[in-house]
């Protein structure tokens, strides 16, 4: 035990914490704890230019090494900057500690300076928050605080710290272990509900496994793979699964939901049983709820009991942590005669008419540059290894259906919140937890406004990213809808008035390109590898490509637009 | 449908928001909430009373459980409900017959003044609308019902 204050705890647990770089933005009621950042060696601190992208840089840094994310703001308009970032981690169960500061206790409601009740702003966005009442709790409250983070359902928690007591002076003893009465997350499925559902999966002809981000969350990729493997069921994958399955793999049939494949989302149509391995049933994938997986039973896995039947009424509910549950499905599908996957055969013969019916495919042209051509490109160029961040709207879309994704923690995109601004700070964080990795961002010419001044950090930081604009001079997910639903009434969508991309990452230091054709594109892209420099490629596409197919919001899913004739 | 739910967490700063902020953010009906801590130790007993139909109630349930200040949740018990209510009366009144009243609600004149009685009565939750009706013809100047407090048997 020895006397520190509070800002040297603060260090001090995130040293004991394995915390190797926090990001953040500095300010009055974190001079404190930046005082001692700065005088502390063992964590890395990178100045974003906004205490949003601090955040998201820190969900990056999570999403692509799997471990705690760590983000410092001030008080009020500083944290409430932060709040976007929150928000985006909750819904993509992505754990990070976010500690900002507060003004004194004594301050606290007074409506003093940068003063805001910062929990109780927070507390809808985050899984558990904490305002530090006294310097005796703080090393308490920080060790659980990475503990709710990481543990059961992941998820950002928020440290409210007032100013005096990151000045205050108190015994530091930081604890081993959490012992907390309320918080005690079910890790393996109840063993009756396994058995029950293996029989169901035995006795079912048309299994279908829906696999959702749980199982990137909880590194279940592995045994989730081996369980397809096995058993011969076919599989769809949720925006946020992407890469649990290889690409290739046969038993994948692609993204499912509002712009799924169409085989995904006919063999949801048409399963007889669907087991939900991590996946929450979002709107997104559903459709219309009533018509979504109609005839199916189905076998719901997740290890938030409330995601369980909230949606979809679960006829095996199993809570528990994905790669344990699978593990247990293996295990008992073994225990007798085991399961044969031909079993399935008539079933995945059917699957392959609907892939090969509507394959996922777009119109290339030598005359304008296609996104979903810049997108494969580009995989064949960085390969297995590179990481994706994209922000959100058509790119998203677009790299979702055709960047083959191989492996977990290589795709990262705000699913649930659909944050634009995203994209580049969650690519920097990304790029510092694998600094071997190629990490290019995926963004929109809407998209890529939101946090460009980030490209700041990368060149201060040395954290070289490659931001890949789709630039259709639209905010092209809302041209689409507004063409598809709005008789072409472009309400503010027109982005026709842009600024000069290739010059803006030449001002910042970084390197910029505009590319009007294939070449120009590989060329570009490899020169911007090459130059180990933050970069923006300016890629000038077909300004009314479509996102296809697509499912109407609130349509059933098997009632796909399959192409845009007379809608471009 | 109306539901009792009994929640016990860990008494500490906030939680009563918490709980709060959970049925207003995601729509759910509050009929009544009382809260008081739990003698010699470190929790709260909450008593909720909501409405809904079953796939909401069961949400209700999960999601309380869910926060991390939460021990227990007890909705699918048989409980005892009472609550109180206070009711001012003028003295210029008629009270003939407010003592059979009173005696029928397990009431009792809680204080007085030169101006009016306050009297008050302990009862299940209907049974206190159905009070509440009665002694309107009293002409009460103030009505206060304090929410239901439950207990699992």
């Amino acid at each position: 035990m020895k006397e520190l204050n509070g800002s040297q705890m603060i260090s001090e647990a995130l040293r004991l914490e394995g915390v190797e770089v926090v990001f953040g933005y500095p300010g009055g009621a974190a001079l404190n704890i930046y005082d001692e950042t700065y005088k502390q060696d063992h964590f890395r601190h990178i100045l974003t230019r906004h205490e949003q992208a601090a955040v998201h840089a820190a969900d990056g840094y999570a999403r692509a090494s799997g471990r705690v994310g760590v983000a410092f703001t001030t008080s009020g308009p500083g944290f409430t900057n932060a709040i976007t970032g929150l928000a985006t981690a909750y819904s993509d169960s992505v754990p990070l500690v976010l500690i900002s500061g507060q003004v004194g206790r004594a301050l606290i409601g007074t409506d003093a300076f940068q003063e805001i009740d910062a929990v109780g702003i927070s507390r809808a966005c985050v899984k558990h928050n904490y305002l530090v009442r006294s310097i005796e709790e703080l090393p308490r409250i920080i060790k659980e605080a990475f503990y709710i983070a990481r543990t059961g359902r992941p998820g950002p928690v928020h440290i409210d710290i007032p100013k005096d007591i990151t000045a205050e002076i108190g015994l530091f003893e930081y604890p081993n272990e959490v012992s907390m009465p309320t918080y005690k997350p079910t890790y393996k499925g109840n063993s009756k509900q396994i058995k029950k559902a293996v029989a169901a999966i035995k006795s079912a002809k048309r299994p279908l496994a829906y696999i959702g981000g749980g199982a990137i969350s909880s590194n279940a990729a592995e045994p989730v793979r081996k369980l397809l493997a096995m058993s011969g069921i076919p599989a769809v994958q949720t925006l946020m699964a992407l890469g649990v399955l290889r690409d290739d793999d046969s038993l994948n049939l692609g993204m499912a939901g509002m712009h799924g494949s169409y085989a995904a989302n006919m063999a949801i149509s048409e399963c007889d049983l669907l087991i939900s391995l991590g996946a929450r049933f979002d709107d997104r994938i559903t459709g219309n709820t009533a018509e979504f997986a109609k005839g199916a039973k189905i076998i719901h896995v997740d290890i938030d009991p409330s995601s369980i039947s909230k949606i979809i009424n679960a006829d095996y509910p199993i809570v528990g942590d994905l790669a344990t549950v699978v593990n247990q499905i293996m295990d008992e599908l073994n225990s007798d005669a085991g399961i044969d996957p031909s079993l399935y055969a008539p079933w995945r013969d059917t699957l392959d008419k609907f892939k090969a019916l509507y394959p996922l495919d777009f119109d290339d042209s030598e005359g304008v540059l296609k996104p979903q051509w810049v997108i494969k490109q580009t995989a064949q160029i960085v390969g297995d290894e590179a990481i994706i961040s994209t922000d959100v709207g058509q790119h998203q879309m677009w790299v979702a259906q055709f960047y083959p994704f191989n492996s977990p923690r290589q795709f990262l995109t705000s699913g649930g919140q659909g944050t634009m601004g995203y994209g580049l700070p969650a690519a920097l964080g990304a790029k510092v937890a694998k600094s071997a990795n190629a990490v290019i961002n995926f963004t929109g010419d809407g998209s890529i406004l939101m946090n460009i001044q980030e490209m700041m950090t990368a060149m201060a930081d040395d954290i070289p990213v490659i931001n890949i604009v789709l630039n259709n001079n639209f905010l092209g997910m809302v041209r689409q809808w507004q063409t598809f639903f709005y008789e072409h009434r472009f309400s503010s969508t027109d982005l026709s008035l842009q600024p000069d991309f290739a010059m803006l990452a030449a001002s910042f230091g970084g390197v910029g390109y505009r590319v009007k054709t294939k070449d120009e594109f590989k060329k570009a892209l490899k020169e911007a590898l090459d130059s180990k420099k933050p970069a923006i490629i300016d890629v000038v596409i077909d300004r009314f490509e479509n996102v296809l197919p697509m499912v109407p919001a609130g349509a059933a899913i098997y009632n796909m637009i399959l192409d845009d004739k007379g809608k471009r | 449908m109306r539901r009792l739910i009994s929640v016990i967490v860990l008494n500490e700063h906030g939680v009563l928001a918490r709980i709060s902020g959970l049925f207003a953010g995601r729509g759910y009906n509050i009929d009544s909430l009382t809260v008081a801590p739990i003698p010699e130790s470190d929790f709260s007993r909450l008593s909720i009373v909501t409405n809904g139909d079953e796939r909401v109630l069961e949400q209700i349930v999960k999601q309380l459980h869910k926060l991390i200040p939460t021990y227990k949740v007890i909705e699918d018990a048989s409980f005892v409900e009472k609550e109180m209510a206070l009711v001012k009366i003028p003295l210029s009144e008629d009270f003939a017959g407010l003592d059979a009243i009173l005696k029928g609600y397990n009431g009792s004149v809680a204080n007085s003044s030169d101006e009016f009685i306050v009297v008050m009565v302990v009862d299940d939750a209907s049974r206190i609308d159905s009070f509440l009706k009665t002694v309107k013809k009293f002409n009460p100047i103030d009505i206060v019902r304090g929410g239901s407090v439950i207990m699992d048997m």
